[in-house]
């Protein structure tokens, strides 16, 4: 097997005497899709906090490329490609949905220092900006501001912003919650869509079954901060550990 | 031409572009429109008002950060160009030198504090500037063997400055053209070059970082942009230019002292400014600040006449008697702040 694009190494975090993310070694190849799935609190977002530099850990390490990140700013790993789309919708409210877009675009081209030339100039960002928007169906609703937009339309915007990202390392947090059963599949085609990239690998905490069924590649089931189980699709949801999992009795019972 | 020169950034309200044409004709006619030193005089502070407040802007409005020190950048640009004068002796290198000092040193004292304090809470990087800003005040007020103290400093500016400098016999339009005109030229000038400057820099990419960082810092971080950085950057940027503007102030009035450039009346005054003209639009300064300089210079005078038309009428003369011009100044913010919660720029842009 090549070497992973993204692994964990006993990635681990406390906050005082919990532990919520304890000791996940996890690797994660270019061309796959992995789902990863576990009851409330089990650590899914916080593990995730943990990849993308949130949070940072208290114990064990996060590469990317063979490089370690584990202590780097969350700007600078998204420069070397950890792209992240948040569950709870966190856009810049007051600005329009073509300037969010934008932004992405402008800071993949470093031209965040430029002070003197007009934003407005940059053709390149802004045909870039536009060709997501187009690709993602929002291009009609480019001009208004994020903060009048359907929630729908924000989880999209959401996604649109990871797209622009461009990233090696797709993450997804229930990228459709609170959607409705119209809009959701559009969300889903688009990522979809990015699994036919075999350069990248996507992440994904998902809650709804058939979205990781049509999706997934794999499943990592998160448990108390632990990984509980780990394989292809059909084996992890067949055993025990997800089956008591998700009937929500603790595993201690089993 | 003209688009490019507000840096695509235009009033985009028709009754906005007649008022902010009407204040630049005014200030650019100034001299001839309203002669009179009192008059000039209040053009003069006008122009480096605005350039004071739309670099506050520029870290309130646009990149959200909230510093009590902006008098003080001010007044070490005013004190910079007022020391070297006092020890160069006159002359034009002094005023360059002064200015230059300012504002390398509020630069540099900006880059401290940003990146002490920036990377931290909001409520604490303005709890630091207050704490530096009335430090440096006591300071400068105690320090009277350099800096004069309260009494602040007198110096001399190039003769081709002054009134005693004329420049043409006869008077052009009823105006004496000497250096006193040459100088108030010079401010203008350099207050429009740097307010364009300023509109500039908000609408370019860094600009537009500054924005989202406003919006939502948490999630400009994460598509790659590290806020610490431009936060600082935007502290240095409007700290130099309150600097300039503090410059520029100092060559006009041939005086510094605490009250006219460090004290926290001022930078009261620069906050209700950039409120009263609306936050994060650049052209809200040039109509916040000519606004309140002219309530602030001229309110008294129309109370008095106000209260002697009235004359006979029961309590109305009492009411706006000239003395009590602070209570009506004050009800006059009240107002504006409440219908115009936007500011003005927001307002007549027809946004709330």
């Amino acid at each position: 097997m090549p070497s992973p694009l993204l692994s964990t190494r006993d990635l681990t975090v406390r906050f005082g005497g919990h532990v919520a993310v304890d000791h996940v070694t996890c690797d994660f190849h270019a061309g796959q899709l992995t789902a990863i799935v576990g009851p409330n609190g089990a650590g899914k977002t916080t593990y995730f906090n943990l990849i993308s530099g949130q949070i940072p850990a208290t114990e064990g390490s996060v590469t990317l490329k063979d490089r370690e990140i584990t202590r780097l700013p969350v700007a600078d790993r998204t420069d070397l490609g950890i792209g992240r789309a948040f569950q709870l919708t966190n856009l810049f409210p007051g600005l329009s949905v073509f300037e969010n877009v934008r932004l992405v675009m402008q800071a993949r081209r470093k031209k965040g220092f430029d002070l003197f030339s007009m934003a407005a100039a940059h053709d390149g960002i802004n045909d870039a900006a536009r060709d997501v928007l187009l690709r993602v169906g929002l291009w009609d609703l480019s001009g208004q501001s994020v903060s009048e937009l359907s929630h729908g339309n924000q989880r999209k915007l959401e996604v649109a912003m990871l797209i622009a990202l461009d990233p090696v390392v797709y993450m997804f947090d229930e990228p459709t919650a609170g959607m409705s059963v119209d809009e959701a599949p559009v969300v889903l085609e688009l990522i979809a869509q990015l699994k036919a990239d075999t350069s990248r690998t996507i992440l994904l905490v998902e809650h709804k079954m058939d979205v990781i069924r049509t999706l997934a590649d794999r499943i990592i089931v998160l448990h108390n901060g632990a990984l509980a189980a780990d394989g292809p699709p059909a084996e992890v949801m067949a055993s025990d550990v997800v089956q008591e999992a998700y009937m929500g009795k603790a595993l201690e019972d089993v | 031409m003209l688009t490019r020169l507000l840096s695509g950034d235009t009033p985009r309200s028709l009754p906005l572009t007649l008022i902010l044409l009407a204040i630049l004709v005014s200030l650019a006619l100034a001299p001839f429109l309203f002669p009179g030193t009192r008059s000039v005089d209040t053009a003069a502070r006008i122009c480096v008002f605005i350039v004071l407040v739309a670099s506050y802007d520029l870290m309130l409005g646009y990149a959200g950060i909230v510093s009590f020190a902006h008098t003080m950048f001010f007044g070490m640009g005013a004190y910079g160009v007022a020391l070297a004068s006092i020890h160069m002796g006159r002359g034009f290198d002094a005023l360059i030198v002064g200015t230059l000092a300012g504002g390398i040193a509020a630069a540099a004292l900006a880059l401290v504090i940003g990146l002490f304090s920036l990377r931290v809470r909001a409520i604490f990087f303005a709890m630091i500037t207050l704490a530096v800003a009335s430090a440096v005040a006591v300071l400068v007020s105690q320090l009277s063997g350099l800096t004069g103290g309260e009494d602040g400093l007198n110096y001399k500016i190039p003769r081709a400055l002054t009134s005693a400098q004329k420049y043409m016999d006869e008077k052009l339009f009823g105006v004496r053209v000497n250096g006193k005109l040459l100088n108030y030229y010079l401010v203008f000038a350099c207050s429009t070059l740097l307010f364009l400057l300023l509109l500039r820099i908000v609408n370019s990419p860094f600009g537009r970082v500054l924005q989202s960082i406003r919006e939502n810092d948490f999630r400009a971080e994460a598509i790659g942009y590290r806020v610490v950085y431009y936060r600082t950057a935007a502290t240095c940027l409007s700290a130099v230019a309150a600097a300039l503007a503090g410059s520029l102030y100092a060559i006009w009035l041939r005086y510094v002292g605490p009250d006219t450039t460090l004290s926290f009346e001022i930078m009261v005054d620069i906050l209700l400014m950039v409120v009263i003209g609306g936050m994060g639009t650049m052209y809200g300064a040039v109509i916040g600040a000519t606004l309140f300089i002219v309530a602030q210079n001229y309110l008294q005078t129309l109370m008095g006449a106000a209260a002697e038309g009235l004359e006979g009428v029961p309590v109305l003369p009492l009411l706006l008697n000239p003395d009590r011009w602070l209570l009506w100044l004050g009800v006059l913010f009240v107002l504006s702040v409440y219908f115009f919660p936007t500011g003005v720029v927001g307002r007549l842009r027809g946004r709330g």
